[in-house]
């Protein structure tokens, strides 16, 4: 009854602790998008605060978008190759947006 | 700086980080990745922040309010392209064999949040008397 694949397998189990990185990220990605929707409609609620909040809904997708491409790579093999710089570099300019569109709301 | 801009390059050239030395071991990789990770977390901590102290502090004068706001997503901004730039620079090390690159910026940033916590405690404190 010993199971196959667990002789592969990471006994660091560094791709499952790198997939659940991506995942944290993208929960304090989620909590930035949350409270930019809540600035946007709080008070007035003018165009340009509501179209940087969408937009700050649509970075979220993408950073989303871009973790699940991740995780799934991580997930198809035992030895996944490293992060590719435009994933990385997506990933990070993403989050600049996401900033420049918190200045918006908050000016 | 100049060597900054050297490596914004290579952020979107995939091709050129991969032609340099080898591969090293998958697991340097992935802790390399986790790393990166964690600094986007701290850069996505503090635009929250900055987003936190916009709506959860509106008794302060507009001028405070928007100045701290803005230091913390200016702060988050840094922290995002500076994680992706150290990510580089490591993961191009470790490709070369050469030993991992030494930062000032955790010093840097812990010395700023200091800073902006000092700054809270006064500007709370003083915007409760006022």
């Amino acid at each position: 009854m010993t199971p196959e694949p667990a002789a592969d397998r990471d006994p660091g189990l560094q791709p499952e602790r790198t997939r659940l990185a991506w995942r944290r990220t993208t929960l304090s990605g989620t909590v930035v998008a949350v409270l930019a929707a809540k600035t946007a409609l709080h008070g007035g609620a003018s165009p340009a605060a509501v179209t940087a909040g969408a937009l700050c809904c649509v970075l979220w997708l993408c950073f989303l978008r871009i973790a699940h491409r991740r995780i799934r790579h991580l997930a198809s093999t035992n030895r996944p190759s490293s992060l590719g710089p435009p994933y990385a570099t997506a990933a990070a300019l993403c989050t600049v947006a996401m900033a420049v569109c918190g200045a918006v709301l908050v000016f | 700086m100049i060597e900054f801009a050297r490596n914004a390059r290579l952020w979107f050239a995939p091709e050129e980080v991969r032609r340099e030395g080898s591969t090293p071991d998958y697991r340097f990789s992935l802790a390399n990745e986790r790393t990166f990770l964690a600094w986007l977390r701290t850069a996505l901590a503090l635009i929250g922040g900055g987003f936190a102290v916009d709506q959860f502090l509106p008794d302060l004068r507009w001028g405070w309010r928007v100045g701290l706001a803005l230091a913390l997503l200016a702060a988050g901004v840094l922290c995002a392209l500076r994680a992706v730039n150290h990510w580089v620079r490591c993961e191009r090390a470790m490709r070369r064999g050469e030993d991992l690159p030494v930062s000032r910026f955790p010093a840097l940033l812990g010395l700023v949040i200091a800073v902006v916590a000092v700054a809270m405690v006064v500007v709370v404190l003083v915007g409760w008397e006022g």
